[in-house]
């Protein structure tokens, strides 16, 4: 393999790996303050698809704006999604919030069907991102460049929302032990609601760029990604959001370099991940950067 | 409680016992069932939606056979081949249908195959093209050519009107259609040049995979004249765009199941230019059942169909035209009817089946230009 070759592959495998730790980021946020594995995390990004397209084929809105209210729609629906069916379930033990949540991303898959039908979908691509760079002989679409870096603003913008500022202490305080926070006079059910709507914001931005790239939307769309991004979080440490970055982008460029090397294994391409995540589970269960306790989300 | 309990449990089970007592099956059928088994969700849902397009249309036309009225049962096959072996014996078993049509997509009625074949049910397929499908089973039919046709004219394509010599090729390995129908062509197409290594390189997808750019660096290295790709809609159109996107700019070819809307609005600018063989084309009718077929789906949706559509109805009519030969709804007179099938007129060209059960056709060749469909030319068999 040429170096050309392989500088492709590796531009290749940043982008996917990008947008595995944008998903991931949101995936791994909830767990740190809430011990909650949303697995309807993957169901919110593919809703957030379909209201880009919806907004732009039906309602007709210039794509920024359905950016905007796609945005705004997912964080509320992630909202609705936590008063209905996790804090019924708050003094529950673990186990029942996490089957609710299994049950949420069912629902919200199987209504996707009944709502926006089987057929699939063609995402809407501004003609901004048709463009094509090249780098000698390597040819990066431009959305290449753009999903690590918004990537990178989002994992910025989290920490300091989390480690600067008021709403971020009262996060981490609800996350070392919710009823201490309570008596402190933290409005728990506020910081909780605030949570799942920063995860599920990013969650939409993950859905956006992931449309962007891969245009196809179909109602289980956020399956694959979303168990991928709970890989990828679970790798660098599930609970630490440079975790989920650093395990994103060891995801996405993994698989991208055992077809390239090991094209006739691409069959196994899905089932790697999930070897990953067992290796891990079985040999560093606190993923790569770990439990790092000064900083739990 | 617990006597509670156990009284309850006690007639749970009881009444689970008198369920096997349902009406005998053997009494004077008032309508007849017609099964329809087709992909509504999941990878090949655009397809299902097509042929159940055709179906409806034929069954708007032509509701009634021997005096009788028709019932479609459709049941979702859910682009999976478990739940297709699940489907089908829904339909045998359950719904008693007379004769089953379907399915787009050959790994779906393959999986259906020894159910109908065993429950001695009838079944037609519509568009699934792979050898397999009636292959040993006296109980499946098709209203369509084979791959091992269909192969030899993209290969054919490819080497006289391309001029290509070497191809690379990029199958969905989890598609018994996309395998079978890729050995159909590189066989040819070795044939065609006498050269053993005139296919470069055989990449691989599987059915849902959205991101082929490292099968597709790697086939740039290898400059082919043409890629042929025939797998799913969905994934062919990302894999020609992201091609695009890696400067991979050579012809793309493809076969029967890139002619959906779809491929259009998911491929965008990317997939003009693209060549593929399929079954009908609306500008050449065929058939007098062509004309009528073509008005009523014009008036229903005020556009073209596309060639499965045309395949669905066929399906309908001749199952119904099986009927009305055997003069019964036994589902064994109806197989042997549809055995005999010669010269029948069908909406998508006259079917004539052969010992196999399959129908012997032209293929159409058809491209893209300017995000529409556009007819290139007929392929007749020799």
């Amino acid at each position: 393999m040429s170096y050309e070759i392989f500088l492709q592959h590796l531009s290749n495998g940043i982008a996917l790996g990008s947008l595995y730790a944008l998903i991931a980021i949101g995936y791994t946020m909830v767990y740190g303050i809430l011990r909650l594995i949303n697995f309807a995390h993957g169901d919110i990004f593919m809703v957030a698809t379909y209201v880009m397209f919806y907004g732009v084929t039906m309602f007709f809105m210039p794509w920024g704006v359905a950016v905007v209210v796609a945005i705004l729609l997912t964080g509320a629906l992630g909202i609705t999604v936590e008063r209905l069916a996790y804090r019924p379930l708050r003094n529950s033990p673990r186990i029942s919030v996490m089957i609710s949540a299994i049950g949420a991303s069912y629902l919200i898959e199987n209504l996707s069907i009944v709502i926006f039908g089987g057929r699939p979908k063609a995402f809407p691509i501004p003609e901004f991102f048709n463009h094509v760079s090249h780098i000698g002989s390597i040819s990066i679409p431009r959305a290449n460049f753009f999903i690590p870096v918004i990537t990178f603003v989002a994992l910025v913008i989290l920490l300091y929302i989390v480690n600067k500022t008021k709403t971020g202490m009262a996060m981490r305080a609800v996350s070392k032990d919710y009823e201490a926070a309570r008596l402190m006079g933290i409005n728990v059910d506020n910081i909780i609601s605030i949570t799942f709507g920063i995860g599920s914001m990013l969650a939409a931005v993950g859905g956006i760029m992931w449309g962007i790239k891969y245009p196809n939307l179909i109602p289980l769309l956020g399956l694959m990604p979303g168990l991928k991004a709970f890989i990828a979080a679970v790798i660098g440490g599930i609970g630490n959001i440079k975790g989920a970055v650093l395990g994103g982008f060891l995801l996405g460029m993994s698989e991208i370099m055992i077809i390239a090397f090991l094209p006739s294994l691409t069959g196994y391409r899905d089932a790697f991940a999930f070897i990953l995540l067992i290796a891990i589970l079985l040999f560093k269960p606190d993923g790569l950067l770990g439990k790092n306790v000064t900083e739990k989300v | 409680m617990k006597k509670l309990a156990m009284l309850l449990v006690a007639v749970l089970v009881l009444s689970l016992m008198l369920t096997a007592c349902s009406a005998p099956a053997e009494e004077e059928a008032k309508v007849i069932k017609f099964g329809v088994f087709e992909p509504l969700t999941g990878a090949n849902a655009a397809g299902g939606a097509m042929e159940i397009e055709g179906i409806e249309i034929a069954h708007e036309l032509y509701p009634e056979v021997l005096g009788l009225p028709i019932e479609v049962v459709t049941v979702d096959n859910k682009s999976d081949k478990v739940e297709a072996a699940n489907a089908a014996t829904k339909l045998v078993d359950k719904d008693k249908v007379n004769g089953i049509i379907g399915s787009w997509g050959s790994s779906f009625s393959m999986a259906a195959g020894p159910i109908v074949k065993d429950a001695e049910v009838p079944a037609l397929g519509t568009s699934c093209t792979n050898p397999l499908v009636t292959l040993g089973n006296d109980y499946y039919f098709r209203v369509t050519f084979i791959d091992s046709f269909q192969g030899v004219v993209m290969a054919n394509y490819a080497f006289n009107e391309l001029g290509a010599t070497k191809v690379a090729i990029v199958q969905e390995i989890s598609n018994d259609y996309s395998v079978g129908l890729v050995k159909f062509f590189s066989d040819e197409f070795k044939r065609l040049t006498g050269d053993e290594d005139s296919i470069l390189y055989v990449a691989s997808y599987n059915t849902g995979d959205q991101d082929f750019t490292a099968q597709l660096t790697n086939i740039k290295t290898l400059n082919p004249d043409a890629i042929f790709a025939p797998g799913n809609y969905s994934e062919s159109a990302m894999l020609i765009k992201q091609a695009k996107e890696l400067d991979l700019n050579v012809p793309f070819l493809g076969a029967d199941t890139w002619e959906t809307p779809e491929f259009i609005d998911i491929g965008g600018d990317a997939v003009n230019g693209t060549v593929f063989s399929t079954f009908f084309d609306s500008k050449v009718p065929l058939t007098p059942e062509s004309e009528i077929f073509l008005k009523a789906y014009r008036d229903k949706y005020g556009k073209e169909p596309a060639s499965v559509t045309a395949l669905a109805y066929d399906g309908y009519i001749l199952m119904r035209n099986a009927i009305e030969r055997a003069g019964s709804a036994d589902p064994n007179a109806i197989r042997d009817a549809l055995a005999e099938t010669q010269g029948f007129d069908g909406a998508a060209g006259v079917i004539s089946l052969d010992a196999n059960g399959d129908a012997v056709k032209n293929a159409v060749i058809k491209t893209i230009s300017n995000g529409e469909f556009e007819y290139l030319t007929t392929i007749a068999p020799n």
